[in-house]
């Protein structure tokens, strides 16, 4: 598969990544042998540029949170190779696996979840510390600072609070400092803001573009809302049924969608105007069974211009102008 | 009038005392009218339609005010005989309202049988004819809900709600679980429904965007009050109260050019403290001390009604609340 | 979604956890639990101070000042609860019971709430061939009768209390092995259990700190009502005759009172006060068991 060849090495690189997940068979799969799978994702081929954020979107079941977990290391791939910094991910155990965990963070959807409740708040932010057998008494400096980071003023207020005692908002923060504590250098937000309420919401936006500039971070936020990542990341990767289909800058996509189903997607965000021009939107159906996604081009039997090839043949993921990439046989 | 709230006040009894959930609500829902009520979490709209409906929790009791619908004023006992005739409900979850032992078909014909008096036969005609209304394929009628994606069930729930031509429909997060695409689908069935049913709608949700597309009047609450209400393009063209333009400016847009979203500082009060003045007054930019004394009167032009000291001034203030400067705390 | 925002208290203070606040702050809530407390308690001294309460050894034959077996005797102040047909002391064999009866239930409680915690948390948090193992012991486990078995273990291995305690544990653990290990399967996919192995925690860590303590009430749970079960079951066995006949058990009184025809005689005082004993602890143990379910699944608690 040939893609773009980075004028550097880039900081995480995923080749041809395949997941599978075994589904529950029927009594006659299991008569006939067969093993069926969900294709979560198919054939995933993405470069990440150190210091670069990028959005991943797509709609429930498109792979994308699949393929958040997979470059951090929490779950492994079924087929093909992700590699951070040079190195392999499946080649990553003991010390190495511990070298990586301190340099890749997560940052949770729910933050009322993302905490142990038995945890109080400056136990939970010194937990990477622990894990990575850092001297206890640098602990409660270098929490500080991470607090100090995501502007949570009064520190003394929060160290000894449990979670529940805090709000939504202050709770994402505390997730964030956890996740800044070991000052990594690639974060993952995987929907970091859609249960919090819309006032919070801008802050927490906000903390995360300027931290992610203070630190030099690596970022990459997954997410169904095309609106809100705009304010985020300069490129955004668009998802389907477990392959990419357009990739390109935010703004690019936004203003100018390639791939029928980016132009549907980006048809369908609602905007907080009531003055806008009510277009209809220019798909119909619903998403396929993952089971038995489509041949060919797995959007081919919603899209409104498909043709005979797209049954036939999977289209690649081309590369325009500008690093643009689009998987469309109409494109290119 | 279909509905008009008037002076609602809703209480929860809690372990730390009495949350006064909704504190003097009023708003009313013309006919043939879609009404968003807007809000963040805990700002008491789902509170509100629950109280319409005479189905509160158990800790809640409505503690005054009016519920007048079609003219009448009704309480728990009264709405109960009224519920799916006249006024419907769809749930954020239809999960929650379809029950997973029995197919939807049935569910539908139960409802249509034991609410309505249908026979079986007229019943099961009829719930075939609803789900061609709401788009679903009848076969789909002998499935169960878990056979159905989440916007299917959401249009289930649809069908389910108007089996009794209701003529009030109240729903409350009825997309929000639901994927951009299959929102967009779900809100044009909705508009379509409403205009060619000639429905009164109660729209209930945190997302502007989704007031923006579908309503025809808005109702900002904030803190179990109304803070703003009036005609959608009124409101969020030229909003007048200092919440409502946070708000706008807080909300993702995707066509606009500003690059940055403002936060609005702070969070609301606790509910059950006692609260005094205006309710925003601690996270507002343009406070004044006046703001903090008294309770605020709501100030109404051309229907387009504000509960804010300074309204008078909104062209001002709105001008100001466009500069991110003005919400840094 | 919920945005709350308390008032903040002023200074860090040492707190215990919310969740050891609320295991003890349960009793006050529930009156149930909270007499069960008491009635432990209670059977809990008279254990401790058995050779104060009833200085006579309650399998010495007594005799009278007349120089005869003091055999079925009535209550009196002499015999707080008379003497059975061999001229032992009834209360002396209750109070002395105390102790056999709280020795085996909380054996049995430690070993059923060990052993189904470890295999619990062991089967779900690592999964695969190994809980497959553990889960298929468990179903073996459970598909035996209860005292049958009880009955025919003690006659290989001997009427000892310890076997006792050790079958009933066998028969038990199961039960709990198997709540805890789908509570613990249903934690691993809590996002705070990933975060903790994003940083970098090692599993016994996340097994250990993050997963375990959030089941340790169910284990409570397990325990109390191990507790009433094990003291039913040695009561049982003692009472069919398969006990140990040289300790003292309210199972044991039973048995001989049954065995002498107390009932047709009358002598109410040698039988009933055991029976009541085992019905109280049991119940007990239950009244504990159902507060801290309650406890444990928020759900159940009004509000």
């Amino acid at each position: 598969m040939s893609t773009l060849v980075p004028k550097e090495r880039a900081l995480l690189e995923l080749r041809d990544v395949v997941k599978h997940f075994p589904v529950s068979r029927s009594l006659s799969e299991i008569v006939r042998g067969r093993h069926p799978v969900v294709r979560a994702l198919d054939g995933i081929t993405l470069d990440i540029g150190a210091g670069d954020a990028i959005a991943i979107v797509g709609e429930s079941g498109c792979g994308k949170t699949t393929l958040g977990r997979l470059m951090l290391k929490l779950t492994e791939p079924s087929g093909g190779a992700i590699a951070f910094d040079g190195a392999a991910l499946d080649g990553l155990a003991g010390e190495s696996l511990r070298a990586f965990r301190r340099q890749a963070q997560l940052v949770f959807q729910n933050p009322f979840d993302a905490l142990n409740p038995r945890f109080t708040i400056y136990r939970a932010v010194a937990e990477p510390l622990l894990n990575a057998g850092i001297a206890k008494s640098e602990h409660a400096d270098r929490v500080a600072s991470a607090f100090r980071r995501v502007h949570l003023p009064d520190l003394e207020r929060y160290l000894d609070r449990y979670p529940h005692q805090l709000s939504g908002g202050q709770l994402q923060r505390v997730v964030l400092a956890r996740a800044l504590v070991l000052g990594p250098r690639f974060l993952v937000a995987d929907e970091p803001v859609s249960m919090l309420d819309v006032s919070v919401r801008a802050g927490i936006l906000a903390l995360l573009r300027e931290v992610r500039d203070a630190m030099g971070l690596t970022a990459v936020y997954i997410s169904h809302d095309l609106a809100l990542v705009r304010y985020l990341c300069e490129r955004t990767v668009v998802m389907y049924l477990g392959t990419v289909v357009e990739d390109g800058p935010t703004a690019e996509i936004v203003r100018n969608p390639r791939h029928p189903y980016t132009r549907a997607l980006v048809a369908a965000v609602p905007v907080p105007d009531a003055d806008q021009s009510r277009s209809p939107l220019p798909i119909s159906g619903n998403v396929p069974d993952a089971r038995e996604p489509p041949s060919g081009c797995r959007f081919r039997d919603r899209c409104p211009h498909a043709f005979a090839r797209c049954a036939e043949e999977v289209p690649a993921l081309r590369t325009t102008a500008s690093g643009h990439r689009v998987a469309c046989h109409l494109d290119g | 009038m279909m509905l008009a709230v008037e002076d609602l006040q809703i209480h929860y009894a809690t372990r730390d005392g009495v949350a006064r959930a909704v504190d003097g609500a009023s708003f009313v829902v013309p006919e043939g009218r879609i009404v968003g009520l807007v809000g963040e979490s805990g700002c008491g709209k789902t509170t509100a339609v629950r109280a319409i409906m005479g189905v509160l929790a158990e800790n809640g009791r409505r503690a005054g005010g009016k519920v007048v619908f079609k003219g009448t004023a009704i309480d728990e006992r009264t709405t109960r005989p009224l519920l799916w005739r006249e006024i419907a409900y769809v749930p954020q979850s239809a999960m929650s309202s379809l029950d997973p032992v029995y197919t939807v078909g049935a569910q539908i014909v139960e409802v249509l049988v034991k609410r309505g008096n249908a026979s079986r036969a007229q019943a099961k005609a009829r719930a075939a004819e609803l789900f061609e209304l709401v788009g679903l394929s009848d076969r789909r009628l002998a499935d169960y809900p878990h056979q159905f994606s989440g916007g299917m069930r959401q249009r289930a729930a649809i069908a389910m709600a108007l089996a009794l031509e209701p003529s009030l429909l109240l729903a409350d997060e009825p997309v929000t679980a639901l994927d951009v695409i299959v929102q967009r689908q779900i809100l044009d069935m909705l508009r379509a429904l409403q205009q060619r049913l000639k429905l009164s709608m109660v729209m209930v949700t945190h997302d502007i965007s989704v007031v923006a597309y579908l309503c025809d009047e808005v109702v900002v609450m904030y803190a179990g009050q109304v803070v703003e209400s009036g005609p959608v393009r009124e409101v969020l063209a030229r909003p007048r109260h200092p919440y409502t333009m946070g708000l706008r400016n807080a909300f993702p847009d995707l066509l606009s050019d500003a690059m940055e979203l403002v936060p609005i500082h702070g969070s609301p009060p606790d509910l059950r403290a006692e609260l005094v003045g205006c309710r925003f007054a601690p996270r507002c930019p343009f406070v004044q001390p006046a703001c903090t004394s008294g309770a605020i009167t709501p100030e109404v032009a051309v229907n387009h009604l504000t509960a804010c000291r300074r309204s008078a001034e909104a062209d001002t203030l709105r001008a100001a609340a466009l500069d991110p400067k003005t919400w840094h705390s | 979604m919920a945005e709350r925002a308390e008032p903040l208290p002023a200074r860090r203070t040492w707190r215990l956890s919310p969740g050891v606040k609320r295991l003890l702050a349960m009793p006050l809530r529930d009156p149930f639990a909270f007499a069960g407390i008491v009635i432990y308690l209670a059977f809990a001294l008279v254990a401790l101070s058995a050779d104060r309460l009833a200085p006579v050894d309650p399998m010495e034959i007594l005799f009278t000042k007349a120089g005869k077996v003091a055999a079925n005797m009535p209550p009196s102040a002499e015999f707080l609860l008379g003497t059975t047909n061999l001229g032992r002391d009834i209360y002396a064999q209750l109070v002395h019971g105390t102790r056999s009866a709280l020795a085996v239930g909380l054996s049995a409680a430690v070993i059923v709430a060990t052993v189904g915690t470890v295999v619990g948390l062991v089967s779900g948090y690592f999964g695969g061939w190994i809980d497959a193992l553990l889960m298929r012991i468990a179903d073996m486990a459970l598909s035996l009768p209860f005292l049958p078995f009880v009955i025919v273990l003690t006659g290989f291995l001997g009427a000892e209390t310890e076997n006792i305690v050790a079958a009933v544990a066998l028969l038990l653990w199961p039960n709990s092995a198997r709540v805890i290990r789908s509570q613990v399967l249903s934690l691993r996919e809590r996002a705070y259990v990933e975060a903790a192995r994003v940083t970098g925690a090692n599993q016994w860590r996340i097994l250990f700190v993050h997963i375990a303590p959030n089941i340790l009430p169910l284990s409570f749970v397990y325990a109390a009502i191990a507790i009433g079960w094990a003291i039913i079951t040695e009561a049982s066995v003692n009472f069919l005759g398969f006990g140990d006949p040289t300790s003292v058990s309210w199972g044991m009184m039973l048995q001989d009172a049954f065995s002498s025809q107390a009932l047709s005689r009358g002598q109410y005082a040698w039988f009933v006060p055991p029976g009541l004993c085992i019905i109280l602890v049991v119940v007990a143990g239950f009244f504990i068991s159902r507060g801290y379910e309650e406890v444990f699944m928020p759900r159940l608690r009004g509000r």
